[in-house]
């Protein structure tokens, strides 16, 4: 790095950019990780292999029972990641690794460090999910050579005040333990969103800036603002930069705190905030975090891997323990979508070329259409012996007749309100045709940004087109919208996209009633909403839809959001 | 030795957390367990050898237990990996 060459563009060089988790804002002073415990040397072991093997096997033993100790005193997601790295220190294939090695003549700390590299190797080797949990298997080779070495063990730095930590990439062992009181900041120079840091940053609302390589030439004591929101890390702020910041976080942390309750605008319009649940116990998280009832309920989860259809008896029982958590509240119930990435061995023809342009969704059920009827009549017995406000709604529409042949057919099965979902383009085009037919429309986003931009969910290299916010998606949803309105129709958005505080302000602003999400979204997107009358929410909308890209309509609406009066 | 041939129904397949799970119910079963996925047969109370085999939502593989509970042990975990853990 050529600093001399740099110092004229101060703010410019002072920027590392990375991606922020959370949207909090923090000011503090770096620490840095200390550097890692050097590799072990292959040299010759002057032990018997006997005495090696026993040194290696105790290392391993203790390094597990260090990993169960330190896990049962952080409780929660901690203890599984804990855990599981407990077990990867007794897996009974390294240890064999381990012993061959020593066998050939290794010390116990070379041969644990070989043995983890090679497994490492293989891990990282696999790419994605799995190839970020490669940095796992150093993190439990560390701590047992650190034990065979009577080292102090790797991990977060020891202070008495609160400071800005910087690592190469948080091991879990290291998350896990931080102490939250004093650590200000996360920031990595490696790991990306899904890595651990990002993750467990998540959980505990700790601001995180992950995947920062500028990050590496901060040192012991420069002060930095880290803002999660921008997904940056400035060195030396000015007062005026760290003070604009840290009064927008407050801001948004006043508003969070006495945001609880339904969903509403500034200017008054309730917009119900609902979750996405697949099972009971989302059901009861949804519960937990406030949701206003369910906006997606997926039926399909509790049947994947099921040889046939499951019995009408089965299906109402399951049902009913999902509606129990939903006295006088809205469930949405759809009805199962099999196909693509959901197969089920009783609805989906699995020699299908291209299943997700296939016989998915109600073009299967429609097939099929013994097992929509008895999915039905569950449906019609769970909620009849329920005070949840059941609704349905299908999957994979692509015409106007075949919502019609859907509500016909869930209202003879006497369930009152039945609508449909909104992820195939013909169906958002033709929403004018298609809102007289139903008695609500649901967006879903995922899909529809699939379609629409002709980019696989599910495959990594086309990962770039699945965003919500190319206004393509969103003049979609803007037809729907307004159809939505001139029918008096409601239109709920069941996908990621209204889990984005600031989309889901765009998606309000286009037309969306309701906005159903994972439940841990909630809290955020109330507390965005309320900072916007529908007049702003349509303003932002009206800037992402005539924007020419995502990254144009992003950047637009958070550009204006900010200069909104509050 | 009784086995069993399935398709593994997790989203995400067979990482992390739900291996970690499978691996603890192979080591409470007291049985020796062996997993297959296509060529490769590993030992299934082996964490990095399950994780190895990369198994994604929807991969067919068998599974063969050996011991003297074999049949239930072969069917608790025939109906673990048959059910969604990333729901």
């Amino acid at each position: 790095m050529n600093h001399i060459g740099t110092r004229d563009l101060t703010t410019q060089s002072n920027l590392i950019h990375g991606v922020g988790i959370g949207r909090a804002t923090t000011v503090g002073l770096v620490l840095r990780m200390p550097e890692p415990i050097p590799d072990p040397a292959n040299r010759p072991s002057e032990l018997t292999p006997v005495a090696e093997a026993s040194r290696a096997a105790g290392a391993l033993s203790a390094t597990a029972a260090q990993l169960r100790h330190r896990g049962a005193a952080a409780g929660g997601t901690a203890a599984e990641v804990l855990d599981a790295l407990a077990m990867m220190a007794e897996d009974p294939a390294l240890a064999a690794d381990v012993r061959h090695r020593i066998e050939d003549g290794a010390t116990a700390e070379y041969a644990i460090h070989a043995a983890m590299t090679t497994f490492r190797e293989m891990l990282a080797s696999m790419g994605g999910y799995l190839g970020e949990r490669a940095g796992d298997l150093d993190d439990v080779a560390l701590r047992a050579i650190a034990h065979l070495q009577g080292l102090p063990n790797p991990g977060v730095p020891e202070s008495v005040t609160p400071f800005v930590l910087v690592a190469r990439d948080l091991a879990p062992a290291d998350t896990a333990t931080l102490d939250l009181d004093l650590v200000l900041a996360l920031v990595t120079t490696g790991g990306g969103p899904t890595s651990h840091t990002a993750i467990l940053a998540r959980e505990k609302g700790i601001t995180a800036v992950v995947g920062a390589t500028g990050a590496a030439s901060l040192v012991d004591g420069d002060v930095v603002l880290v803002d999660a929101e921008n997904g940056t890390v400035e060195r030396n702020p000015a007062q005026e930069r760290v003070d604009l910041a840290l009064q927008r976080t407050a801001t948004l942390e006043a508003i969070r705190a006495q945001s609880a309750g339904p969903g509403r605008l500034a200017s008054g319009q309730a917009v119900p905030l609902l979750a996405n649940i697949g099972s009971i116990d989302s059901a009861r998280e949804a519960v937990a975090r406030g949701a206003e009832g369910v906006g997606l309920f997926r039926t399909e989860v509790l049947f994947l891997g099921a040889e046939k259809a499951p019995s009408v008896h089965d299906q109402a029982a399951a049902y009913r323990e999902v509606f129990a958590q939903f006295p006088d509240q809205k469930v949405v119930v759809r009805v199962l979508d099999a196909g693509a990435d959901k197969p089920l061995a009783f609805l989906t023809d699995s020699s299908e070329e291209n299943p997700a342009l296939g016989r998915r969704g109600l073009r299967a059920l429609a097939a099929h259409e013994h097992v929509l009827r008895d999915q039905l009549t569950a449906l019609a017995i769970a909620a009849a012996n329920s005070d949840a406000l059941v609704q349905v709604m299908a999957p994979m529409v692509s015409t106007p007749s075949e919502a019609r042949y859907f509500r016909d057919l869930a209202h003879e099965h006497g369930i009152a309100v039945a609508g449909v979902m909104v992820e195939v383009p013909s169906c958002a085009i033709l929403a004018d045709h298609v809102a007289p037919q139903v008695d609500f429309m649901s967006i879903g986003t995922n899909d529809l940004t699939q379609y629409t931009l002709a980019a696989d969910r599910l495959l990594g290299t086309v990962a770039s087109f699945q965003n919500p916010w190319h206004p393509a998606v969103l003049r979609l949803i803007e037809a729907v919208g307004r159809a939505g309105a001139e029918h008096d129709v409601p239109v709920g958005i069941c996908g990621e996209a209204a889990a984005d505080p600031l989309l889901a302000v765009v998606l309000v602003g286009l037309g969306a009633t309701s906005l159903s999400m994972s439940p841990s979204a909630i809290a955020d997107v109330r507390a965005e909403l309320a900072q916007h009358t529908l007049d702003d929410a349509r303003r932002l909308a009206a800037l992402a839809v005539s924007a020419e890209s995502a990254e144009a309509a992003h950047e637009a609406v958070l550009d204006a959001s900010r200069n909104t009066p509050r | 030795m009784p086995e069993r041939t399935l398709a593994v129904a997790s989203a995400h397949g067979l990482h992390a957390r739900p291996a970690a799970h499978f691996v603890k119910a192979v080591n409470d079963s007291g049985c020796t367990v062996e997993l297959q996925k296509g060529e490769r047969t590993i030992n299934a109370a082996s964490i990095l050898g399950v994780v190895s085999l990369g198994i994604e939502h929807g991969d067919e593989v068998t599974l063969r237990v050996q011991g003297a509970t074999a049949e239930a042990v072969l069917q608790l975990l025939g109906a673990f990996l048959e059910k969604d853990h990333d729901a």
